[in-house]
């Protein structure tokens, strides 16, 4: 519901980029164009972050404050910005329309300071309007307004965190997409396993099922309406479809065995996915529209956790054809299979990056488990995070942060962490029991 | 189904699930298998769950990675084999399970080779394909909870189930 009328609103509103939204422009007595804009090179390891200023949006009631919080904990979890203590601050913001006093936010080192206000519509509808300036260049970088329900709130912050995250870096941002994994509850050898759907941050927990059946990998349709995944309902383990609005479920296909490792192809018409006969895995796709299903790999190996290149073009997938578990790609049609991975050790659970330029996989070596991302050649190997045991990266819609789940030696259990490109930035994501099998949705476009 | 409901009706039968379930909740590093550790095995049903559990053998052990059948499991399965024929009408699941030291989707096939491997070896000794059935839960049910060799070697496993699933 909420998402829906959401792009239709979108679409009236043009290719802007989100809810209602109308741009704001101030006359400023001096356009003082005397320094290059403020911006981050996010290419660069070990970025230092960026000093802001998020200032607490003007409201009525708590609202406004509320909005700016999301949006600093979005800006700082990035890694790429430092949201200033607002004990710092000297100017007190009562009007955002007016430029604010540069000088007083330069001393502090602000580079770019967030200003808005928050009214309510004789509807009932949440007014945000904001405004990000480049403090020594003493420039207003964009203004924007949305117009929302006010059970939204959280999103709309969401969403201006992203404008200022790719006004500053050049990169799209990915606060405003969720996140589907397993929730996990109960004794390490009975343990629970809920679908559980959250934003990105955390917030807006929901169960989808309620934990009577095992269910395992989640996976987004591109349009973030649906959810592909394995469940052991009725003793048979096979790969489900749910819609997320009306929590209708359906079972993928008619396969004589365990169905399993499924995912949507990047146009949403293809569940891609393994097929056990026999103790054998191979890979199949299943068309949603025709039901027609085609084999893709034929080995006596395991052959799974398939993922598409972002065009299609392409699929990289695990097998342990040459012996232990390696990543190999081939042709959407099956064709040409090759290995990529050539490592130390063991590699699986591939996904192919958004920008296509890099796929991340699980390593397991030296009694360890890391997660990496490598070329879709196989080269450039590079390690993010390595422990006792890291698995299942899936990739922030932007290709630039990777979540995975962490299972730590001894009590506990596994929990949420991501890590962006540099390694340097690790997070965890707070959720009420423990989690694994994360899959980040895409940005809605 | 014949068999389970001849167990319902016997009350010595239920009061050993009843034991068995309590030594289950009361070890967490592992399961019986050798029917001498409970000293049970003779009150057992013939023919029954707890008489295949306790006097057979209900279980067999992988190395990593692997779904060979060991010298160790096959003389288990061909206990399993011969108690099988002796009683001809029971039908069994066989579950395939992998340690914890393995992704996800990987181990859920490793499962399902296991439980293939096994079913495959039981046929060989004359039990009807016909009467087995095969799943795999992969790493998500351990028996042995540690991390450490001696808790993934017994949850490297097949168990091979009376009755269908759901031990």
């Amino acid at each position: 519901m909420f998402y829906k009328s959401l792009s239709r609103m979108k679409q009236r509103a043009g290719s802007g980029p989100a809810i209602v939204l109308c741009a704001l422009t101030i006359m400023l007595a001096a356009m003082m164009p005397a320094r290059a804009l403020v911006e981050i090179d996010i290419n660069k390891g070990n970025v230092e972050p960026l000093p802001i200023a998020v200032t607490d949006f003007i409201s009525n009631d708590d609202i406004g404050r509320q909005i700016s919080e999301v949006i600093s904990a979005d800006l700082r979890r990035s890694g790429l910005f430092a949201p200033i203590d607002p004990n710092a601050f000297i100017q007190k913001i009562t009007n955002p329309d007016v430029a604010p006093r540069f000088e007083d936010w330069r001393v502090i080192n602000a580079q770019a300071i967030v200003v808005g206000r928050v009214t309510r519509e004789a509807d009932g509808r949440l007014k945000t309007e904001f405004r990000l300036w480049d403090t020594f260049a003493a420039q207003q970088l964009i203004g924007q307004q949305f117009f929302t329900q006010p059970e939204n709130w959280r999103r709309v912050a969401h969403i201006i965190a992203d404008a200022i995250y790719q006004r500053l870096t050049g990169e799209r941002g990915y606060f405003d997409t969720r996140v589907v994994f397993v929730s996990e509850s109960g004794p390490r050898n009975d343990r629970r396993k809920q679908l559980a759907i959250m934003d990105q941050d955390g917030a807006n927990l929901r169960f989808l099922t309620q934990g009577d059946d095992l269910v395992l990998t989640p996976r987004f349709s591109p349009n973030r309406q649906e959810v592909t995944y394995m469940s052991f309902a009725n003793g048979e383990p096979r790969v489900y479809l749910l819609q997320l609005e009306t929590g209708q479920r359906e079972l993928v296909g008619n396969f004589p065995g365990m169905t399993f490792s499924p995912r949507f192809s990047p146009d949403g018409q293809k569940v891609i996915m393994s097929l056990e006969q026999g103790g054998n895995a191979n890979i199949y796709t299943m068309d949603l529209r025709s039901r027609s299903t085609t084999r893709l790999t034929n080995t006596t190996a395991i052959d799974t956790s398939p993922s598409y290149s972002p065009e299609g073009r392409q699929i990289v997938f695990e097998s342990d054809r040459g012996g232990r578990q390696q990543l190999y790609v081939m042709n959407a049609d099956g064709s040409d299979q090759k290995r990529i991975s050539f490592g130390d050790g063991s590699y699986s659970t591939p996904v192919w990056s958004p920008r296509g330029d890099l796929i991340a996989f699980t390593k397991q070596s030296g009694g360890k488990f890391s997660i990496g991302v490598m070329r879709p050649d196989g080269s450039g190997e590079r390690i993010l995070t390595t422990g006792f045991h890291n698995e299942g990266p899936t990739w922030a819609p932007n290709g630039r942060v990777i979540m995975f789940f962490r299972q730590p030696a001894g009590a506990g259990g596994p929990q949420l962490y991501s890590i962006d490109l540099t390694g340097y930035n690790e997070q965890r994501i707070d959720t009420p029991n423990f989690g694994s099998d994360p899959a980040w949705s895409p940005l809605l476009e | 189904m014949t068999t389970l409901t001849r167990i319902a009706r016997n009350p010595v039968a239920l009061a050993l699930v009843a034991t068995l379930a309590i030594a289950g909740c009361s070890s967490n590093r592992s399961m019986p298998n050798n029917p001498g550790e409970l000293g049970l095995g003779g009150n057992a049903a013939p023919g029954s769950r707890q008489d295949f559990t306790l006097n057979v053998g209900d279980r067999i052990f992988f190395n990593t990675d692997s779904s060979a059948i060991r010298p160790d499991a096959a003389a288990t399965l061909n206990k399993q084999a011969q108690w099988l024929q002796q009683y001809p009408n029971v039908s069994v699941t066989i579950e395939g399970h992998a340690d914890e030291r393995g992704t996800r989707e990987y181990n859920l096939a490793l499962g399902a080779r296991r439980a293939a491997a096994t079913r495959n070896y039981l046929a060989s000794r004359g039990v009807a394909a016909s009467r087995m059935k095969t799943i795999s839960y992969g790493k998500e049910r351990p028996v042995a909870v540690c991390d450490d060799i001696s808790c993934w070697s017994q949850n490297r496993r097949a168990v091979t189930v009376v009755g269908g699933a759901g031990a």
